[in-house]
């Protein structure tokens, strides 16, 4: 029996440039950063006041009953999966519930909620704390809200792979379509924790850019700050949103006439077992993930003609991922066109997989790739080809990969196809 | 003192602002659970509210006593007379 093959029916995205797809897509190819300096009174003695907040703020978009009672990592994903659940045409019966499953992740959970709530235990007491912060916070809520939408009776999942997240949600959500435990996957990931303790934490790592974040530097100077290989970079921006994918088994979507924006090909998960934090400084981690990747999709080097690069513009880990490609792809490491759209969205952490794996659908189904942003000196130790404004791809048969690794060693590559 | 009509005004607001449902809508004869479809945890939400904004305390055992809006408003009359 052949294998099942899984396809892109369905997109929906909120993310610091575009609060949808269209929008979204539109201001990464034109280049258009989405990192803003933070509201003065959001926690001065913070060494780091820029981030790249959603576009839209998803309570203005939501019912606001229903709005109320999710943390704003499933606010953000909830507007993502109501893009994505029409997109997909799949929203009249289109589908049996019991073979429509969730693989929706996060990579922190509700952590506003959380805090917020201790806030009001400390000031006002147990009897202040809302019924609603468990059900708010637990990190599944996003999935187990987008499973109450759509009505996914199969198996509602949320993988936890730090910023690999997203990307694991994508591939976990493969795994469930070709394990023929579903026909459809509602698959991406979510994050919201644009808030004074994560973003203290993350600073403390030495993780986060502390530039443009003096009280005398004007705003713009904060788009300019996500700078992946470039010499001046200086670690990531924080950014929030959501990415959510229909995938579909193959003949499931021909049957019903579906629109169909890419392929899966292949996935590949793996661990550096190295660091908790720090990556494996020669990304022989991510090199196995890509390596598994295009194994599991028949996929030559020569293939990838387009790759949507982790690069959150860290010193060490923008370095790392072009070894890993030079490693896996060999010669045609020369030949494929390179992006970060973390240049212009900062870091999704959780949600970054999701949203990139949505730029990467669109680079194939559109023949472009968005550039990299801030882009003026490339780092001497990286021998890439990457764009500085948006560049055509080739036209044929191509594939694409999306690369994602997070804290604890994770690393998770998709290979897309065109189709 | 607080008249009947003026708790069950702030209470209605309270409720609209948990569940959504029109203010008009939450009269004395209605039943939280029945007629106003509000469920366990957004009872728990009306209560703290309440207890908030009436400077009252409504114990839990109470809670599930409080069948109708005008359950609660003639308790929350008793607890601000006591």
């Amino acid at each position: 029996m052949n294998r099942r093959r899984v396809v892109v029916t369905g997109m929906g995205t909120t993310s610091p440039v575009g609060g949808d797809v269209a929008s979204t897509w539109e201001a990464l190819v034109a280049g258009t950063s989405g990192v803003r300096r933070l509201p003065s009174d959001f926690y001065p003695d913070l060494p780091v006041q820029i981030a790249g907040s959603a576009a839209v703020d998803p309570a203005e978009v939501l019912d606001r009953v229903k709005a109320r009672r999710m943390d704003r990592s499933t606010q953000l994903a909830m507007v993502a999966a109501l893009e994505a659940w029409a997109d997909s045409g799949l929203a009249d019966g289109g589908v049996d519930p019991e073979r429509l499953g969730v693989a929706v992740a996060s990579g922190i959970g509700g952590v506003t909620t959380l805090l917020s709530n201790y806030d009001t235990l400390l000031d006002k007491g147990p009897r202040r704390v809302s019924p609603l912060a468990v059900p708010m916070l637990m990190p599944n809520a996003p999935a187990a809200n987008i499973g109450l939408y759509v009505g996914a009776k199969a198996g509602v999942h949320t993988p936890v792979s730090a910023c690999a997240s997203g990307n694991e949600g994508v591939a976990l959500a493969v795994d469930q379509i070709r394990l023929g435990r579903a026909e459809v996957m509602v698959a991406g990931g979510t994050e919201a924790a644009i808030h004074p303790l994560p973003m203290a934490a993350f600073a403390q790592m030495m993780a986060l850019s502390k530039t443009a974040s003096g009280p005398d530097d004007d705003p713009q100077a904060a788009q300019r700050v996500s700078r992946p290989w470039d010499t001046g970079r200086d670690g990531f921006v924080l950014g929030e949103g959501a990415g959510v994918l229909v995938l579909e088994e193959y003949e499931h979507a021909t049957a019903r006439g579906a629109r169909i924006y890419a392929e899966i090909l292949g996935t590949g998960i793996t661990n550096d077992a190295h660091d908790i934090a720090q990556p494996d400084p020669e990304g022989r981690g991510g090199t196995r993930a890509i390596q598994r990747a295009l194994e599991d999709g028949g996929i030559s080097p020569g293939d990838i003609a387009h790759i949507n690069a982790h690069a959150t513009s860290t010193p060490q880990g923008d370095v790392a991922e072009g070894l890993m490609i030079h490693a896996t792809l060999g010669k045609f490491a020369d030949e494929v066109v390179v992006t970060s759209t973390k240049s212009m969205t900062g870091h999704l952490l959780g949600g970054a997989g999701a949203l990139e794996s949505i730029a990467t659908v669109l680079a194939i189904h559109h023949r472009m790739s968005p550039p990299t942003i801030n882009l003026d000196n490339l780092d001497p130790a990286v021998e890439l080809d990457i764009p500085t404004t948006a560049r055509a791809l080739r036209s044929g048969d191509i594939a694409a990969l999306n690369n994602s690794f997070g804290f604890g060693g994770a690393n998770v590559a998709v290979a897309f196809g065109s189709i | 003192m607080a008249t009947t009509e003026e708790i069950r005004t702030d209470l209605a607001e309270i409720v609209n602002e948990v569940t959504g449902i029109p203010a008009a809508d939450v009269q004395l004869e209605k039943s939280f659970s029945d007629d106003l479809d509000v469920d366990s945890l957004s009872m728990v939400e009306v209560v703290v509210a309440a207890e908030e904004k009436f400077d009252v305390r409504i114990p839990d055992d109470e809670v599930k006593n409080l069948r109708t809006v005008g359950d609660a408003v003639t308790y929350i009359e008793k607890a601000q007379a006591a």
